[in-house]
């Protein structure tokens, strides 16, 4: 039996280890089941079937940790991406966004491997030095080897939930693109390209997923709103401002097939029923006549999918566009003790919003003002500082805002 | 085949709340665990509460300290562990994930081997 394991593996050690496993599993199955009738067959069997399934996951391995390897040595931003087979990158993406790793670090990950951005392009994307990106992917590396993240596509079982961790990485990269969190552009289109990229291989790859296809739907049609974003002069222009004329029909188009095929594949999840939300959006001639109920209805379902405090947010702001202002004060009220919005600029941008709708302009001022002060973009902070402006002469609640 | 510690992080509280009952019953599902995993079974051990722990540390001179109680002040203390034998973490994973923790949770630390 021993022999027959190292014919297997070539390496005694391992033989041995498996055999051992042999013996352990026959104490917990014959237990169970009986003792088999060729006892000798099924130690040899079992023993030889565990040694091929070490020999797969370490020979990948190895091959993961080499192309880590050739990625630092070769330093030049090759991308390679779409001349490994289409496996391999299914493989990759999985073990880069894999829970054991930390978000940021499945981020890294998926821009240097699938991306081929080296390390310093990869910082100046996410606005950290060089020297703090390059230790985050050293330890991610350690983590890899030390713990054995397996590089391979997760079980049936563990699919969805492993798909839903790749496709929020990616819908990460998109989000920190298309509104930068800080700095003095509102849109990093380096960042946006790349996800649509990514995107893209996904679609490929997994054809008959419906977040998958609903993510993609969700890029082509948020971003086909690019252009008309900021003024000519730089200015940010809200949704109700743009001139749809200057959308990008033609991703709209791709977008908005890609949402009816999502919705057919399956219970709509979160990505799909994000991109539903944002067809309905591109699909109105104007501002005024958006279908507010169907798109607080989306929401009401969303909310369901995904209980995230932004989601609430936007289904409050949702609701003052269908209902009234003073519906959407009330729906946003109940988010003022979440933790996690504390800090976000939107929720007092918004409530900010619905206060000027009813005339209560020194509350409307004041909320302007907390956003400004969350707000760490310049575009954003220049519109914030033009609707403070805008209400001036209505008495604000503590005097002058100057010394924060 | 890689080694994997397999902590048992739980509220002492809880514990010490708990009824008999439901003391028996996590002790079944302990003993369900271990026969279900036979073959990744290196080791295990439960471990008697925090109050019953001394701790060693030595004072800048080199003088060695003996205190009652834990090393660290935890929410949920060590209560116990597993050493399992997997081909890789997410083998790994998928057993820690049986481990009976209601009072709180696991870690799951690959054992370091020196050549």
């Amino acid at each position: 039996m021993l022999a027959a394991t190292i014919r297997v593996t070539g390496d005694i050690d391992l033989a041995e280890e498996c055999v051992q496993d042999a013996y352990s599993k026959a104490l917990t199955n014959w237990r169970e089941s009986g003792i088999p009738m060729n006892v000798g067959a099924w130690l040899t069997t079992v023993a030889r079937r565990r040694a091929i399934d070490v020999l797969r996951r370490r020979s990948t391995q190895e091959r993961l940790f080499s192309l880590m390897e050739d990625r630092d040595n070769n330093g030049s931003s090759s991308v390679d991406g779409e001349h490994r087979p289409v496996d391999d990158r299914l493989r990759l993406i999985f073990t880069c966004c894999h829970p054991a790793l930390s978000v940021d670090t499945q981020v890294a990950l998926t821009l240097k491997l699938l991306c081929g951005l080296t390390t310093p392009e990869v910082a100046r994307a996410f606005l950290v030095n060089e020297a703090t990106m390059a230790a985050r992917i050293t330890r991610a590396k350690k983590k890899i080897s030390t713990s054995h993240i397996p590089y391979r596509v997760p079980t049936a079982e563990d699919l969805p939930e492993r798909i839903d961790a790749v496709l929020s990485v990616v819908h990460l990269v998109f989000a920190t693109g298309h509104t930068a969190p800080s700095g003095s552009d509102l849109v990093r289109d380096d960042l946006v390209v790349r996800s649509l990229e990514l995107a893209r291989m996904l679609r490929e790859l997994l054809p008959a997923q419906s977040d998958v296809t609903g993510l993609l739907a969700l890029i082509l049609l948020t971003d086909a709103r690019r252009r008309t974003r900021t003024s000519p002069q730089g200015d940010l222009l809200l949704l109700s401002q743009q001139d749809r004329s200057q959308w990008d029909h033609d991703a709209i188009e791709e977008g908005t097939g890609l949402v009816r095929e999502a919705l057919r594949q399956g219970p709509a999840g979160r990505f799909a029923l994000m991109a539903a939300i944002a067809a309905l959006h591109a699909a109105s001639p104007s501002w005024e006549n958006t279908d507010w109920d169907e798109i607080v209805a989306l929401y009401d379902l969303l909310v369901v999918t995904w209980p995230s405090p932004v989601v609430a947010l936007n289904r409050a702001a949702a609701i003052g566009l269908a209902r009234g202002p003073d519906a959407g004060l009330d729906a946003l009220a109940a988010l003022d003790s979440e933790p996690s919005l504390s800090n976000y600029s939107y929720l007092a941008s918004t409530r900010a919003t619905f206060l000027r709708d009813l005339g209560r302009r020194a509350e409307a001022r004041a909320s302007f003002e907390e956003a400004l002060e969350h707000s760490e973009n310049e575009v954003e902070r220049a519109f914030l500082r033009q609707q403070i402006e805008g209400l001036k002469g209505s008495g604000s609640i503590e005097g002058s805002s100057t010394g924060r | 085949m890689s080694e994997y510690l397999v902590l048992i992080y739980e509220s002492e509280s809880d514990w010490g709340n708990a009824s008999e009952e439901v003391g028996g019953k996590i002790m079944t599902e302990h003993n369900d665990f271990m026969a279900k995993n036979g073959a990744a079974m290196r080791g295990g051990n439960a471990l008697h509460p925090t109050s019953s722990a001394t701790s060693l540390r030595r004072d800048p001179s080199g003088k060695l300290l003996v205190t009652d109680g834990a090393f660290a002040e935890t929410k949920e203390a060590l209560g116990g562990y597993y050493l399992i034998e997997a081909a890789d973490l997410d083998e790994a994973i998928a057993i820690a994930a049986q481990v009976p923790a209601r009072f709180g949770g696991v870690e799951v630390r690959p054992i370091r081997v020196f050549d």
